[in-house]
């Protein structure tokens, strides 16, 4: 599959439309959500990633309910999540769904975890938002016992004991979805997926590239720092947000009302500001295209490059057609741009495949130099470590 | 906008101040940050401002310490601190402003008083600034109004707003109401300007704050995998 995965994230917010001031019903919109995953692969993308949300204006509520429906309709989309609740969800039932999604659908699934951001929401749930770093660790290392050991016994500070249990379905040929670890602002989170050997997804989106910058950086030193490689091969996800058309004054003047009303930045700075000081595009195609081919530059090769294009009610038609543009004229550049320059020590986007060929590999490995350690092996970081997307597997204890 | 934007007073040179620690080839320079958050101009707030800070220069002269000011007039700013409150991010003028106060060693912070309270500018660019950045920090407080009537709103209201971030409060706010401004001799204003920038200064001699306010630092004692059982 492609060096560098392009595709595109949602939010699943309902919004009225600020030119009809129209709002879409609940099933418009879901529906269209799943359209528009669907789009996605018709025009050549190689992710579609859904948020996790628990309050209006946004609907998904229920991740692998849509994911699987999509999964279903597509053959080779990469499904995803922006992001799954690792706060507020409990890692038991998060193991045992996304192992099931995966199994529907054979293996084109990884998840995105993140801790959300509203306070109301942590109580719903029972939880305390203040606890929230506390809850994405302690969560995330049952997560990944649970995914890679068949039988857990547990005790910690936010879930019930579990002794001796197994969560099912086991995950798809003994190797577990890929995880990424999404943060805005906290470099906890950096180090947890650094420890791991995890993906780190910066949204890059609403702040400008610069903090993200320091972030990844953290991100991809502490990687190194744990062994599991060198830290331009750490595993990186970038968001982004473009909307065009072919002359860069219409995308202008017509993405202007959304982006005035829009709930997340609107009616704060102008859109000029904005998309100066953050990676928000809006132009033609080829504007676009150099905007994001600097993105490595700024961040080094990375594996993965989200979209968001689907949000401030701007209506599907709208939508459909900025797929069009993106997966016709954008993507197909930049996956030429990304190729080029980039060192063979460089992993690809992890995928359910070459994470299967790691495992074997590595497992072959083990058995051929029983006894010693294997270089690609850092047993001081033993069952927290990985696979990496560049074919070392470390340890992957849920032997089946 | 003359005054103290920029200034590095000359290093003393008497054999009085040199015995203060510092070499004049290595000396020592403080960080001070004046913050005004006046909406006219020329404005009294600003000027309260100079004249706390000149008086700090002064003061941290004679015990051989150089200082760097960086003056920050919060209404070149009242946009893009309302658009950071709606984005969560502060543009690149707003960014320096910030690093400007997290990163000093002193903050002067003088505001006019509305309503009994400090302005909703200064309280807004309070509002931004990230809630663990002025732990530790030296902050001389100023307000301005037009009577002294308003003058206890520095210990009731200005005062707990910095206890609440850990800064280090100097104990003399300073106050001046209109009438201080023309009142020459009469006036007690230079006094309580010359204790309160004596007071200050004393403390940002000492302050140490290194490494406080890096946002990208890991809590001390953060364990990845967490404290139970995930091994």
């Amino acid at each position: 599959m492609a060096q560098v995965q392009f595709g595109i994230f949602t939010v699943g917010d309902v919004t009225a439309n600020p030119t009809t001031r129209t709002t879409p019903t609940e099933n418009e919109r879901i529906r269209n959500i799943l359209t528009i995953a669907q789009k996605a692969e018709e025009v050549g993308l190689d992710v579609f990633a859904l948020g996790e949300h628990h309050n209006p204006p946004f609907v998904p509520s229920s991740p692998t309910t849509m994911l699987g429906y999509i999964a279903a309709k597509t053959t080779t989309l990469q499904l995803s999540t922006a992001t799954t609740l690792i706060t507020t969800n409990d890692p038991v039932k998060i193991a045992e769904d996304y192992a099931m999604l995966q199994h529907v659908a054979d293996g084109r699934v990884d998840l995105t975890l993140g801790r959300g951001n509203t306070g109301p929401v942590y109580p719903w749930f029972g939880k305390d938002i203040r606890q929230g770093i506390e809850l994405a660790v302690e969560n995330y290392a049952l997560l990944h016992r649970l995914w890679r050991e068949d039988f857990v016994d547990w005790q910690g500070r936010f879930r019930t004991p579990l002794q001796g249990f197994q969560s099912t379905p086991r995950p798809l040929d003994g190797v577990p979805p890929f995880v990424w670890h999404g943060s805005i602002r906290s470099p906890e989170i950096a180090e947890q997926a650094a420890y791991y050997g995890d993906g780190f997804f910066a949204n890059n989106i609403f702040w400008p590239k610069e903090h993200y910058m320091r972030l990844i950086d953290l991100y991809r030193q502490r990687f190194e720092h744990y062994g599991h490689g060198r830290a331009d091969q750490a595993i990186v996800g970038l968001g982004g947000q473009v909307f065009m058309r072919a002359k860069s004054q219409d995308a202008v003047n017509e993405f202007r009302p959304y982006f005035d009303e829009a709930p997340v930045y609107g009616h704060g700075p102008s859109l000029e500001e904005f998309s100066e000081m953050t990676p928000l595009t809006v132009g033609s195609p080829q504007q676009v295209i150099d905007r994001y081919a600097a993105m490595r530059d700024h961040f080094g090769h990375y594996q993965r490059q989200l979209f968001l294009m689907d949000h401030a009610g701007l209506p599907l038609g709208t939508v459909l057609e900025q797929l069009e543009i993106l997966g016709g004229e954008v993507v197909p550049v930049l996956r030429k741009e990304f190729a080029e320059g980039r060192p063979a020590h460089v992993p690809d986007a992890p995928t359910h495949a070459s994470r299967v060929a790691a495992a074997r590999a590595a497992s072959e490995t083990q058995d051929s130099s029983a006894g010693g350690v294997s270089e690609t092996q850092d047993s001081s970081a033993d069952a927290a470590s990985e696979i990496q997307g560049n074919g070392s597997v470390i340890a992957a204890g849920g032997a089946r | 906008m003359s005054g103290i934007d920029g200034r590095t007073p000359e290093f003393p040179t008497s054999p009085a101040e040199a015995v203060a620690g510092a070499t004049p080839e290595f000396p020592t320079v403080k960080r001070i940050a004046v913050v005004a958050a006046g909406l006219s101009q020329p404005s009294s707030t600003r000027l309260l401002a100079d004249r706390l800070a000149d008086a700090t220069v002064e003061r941290m002269g004679e015990h051989g310490v150089r200082v760097e000011v960086t003056a920050i007039e919060l209404r070149d700013l009242a946009h893009d601190i309302t658009n950071n409150l709606l984005t969560g991010f502060p543009s690149p003028k707003l960014q320096q402003a910030l690093d400007a106060v997290t990163g000093s060693d002193g903050l002067i912070a003088v505001t006019p008083i509305f309503t009994t309270s400090y302005s909703g500018l200064f309280k807004s660019f309070v509002d931004v600034l990230d809630p663990q950045s002025l732990t530790d920090l030296p902050v001389l407080i100023g307000a301005t109004g037009g009577t002294s009537r308003h003058s206890l709103a520095l210990d009731y209201a200005i005062r707990p707003v910095f206890t609440y971030l850990h800064a280090v409060v100097a104990p003399t706010g300073v106050f001046a109401a209109s009438e201080d401004w023309g009142a020459g001799g009469e006036s007690s204003l230079p006094d309580r300007i010359g204790r309160a920038a004596r007071e200050f200064a004393a403390l940002v001699r000492e302050s140490t704050r290194d490494g406080l306010n890096d946002p990208f630092r890991l809590p001390a004692g953060f364990n990845p995998i967490g404290a139970f059982g995930a091994n």
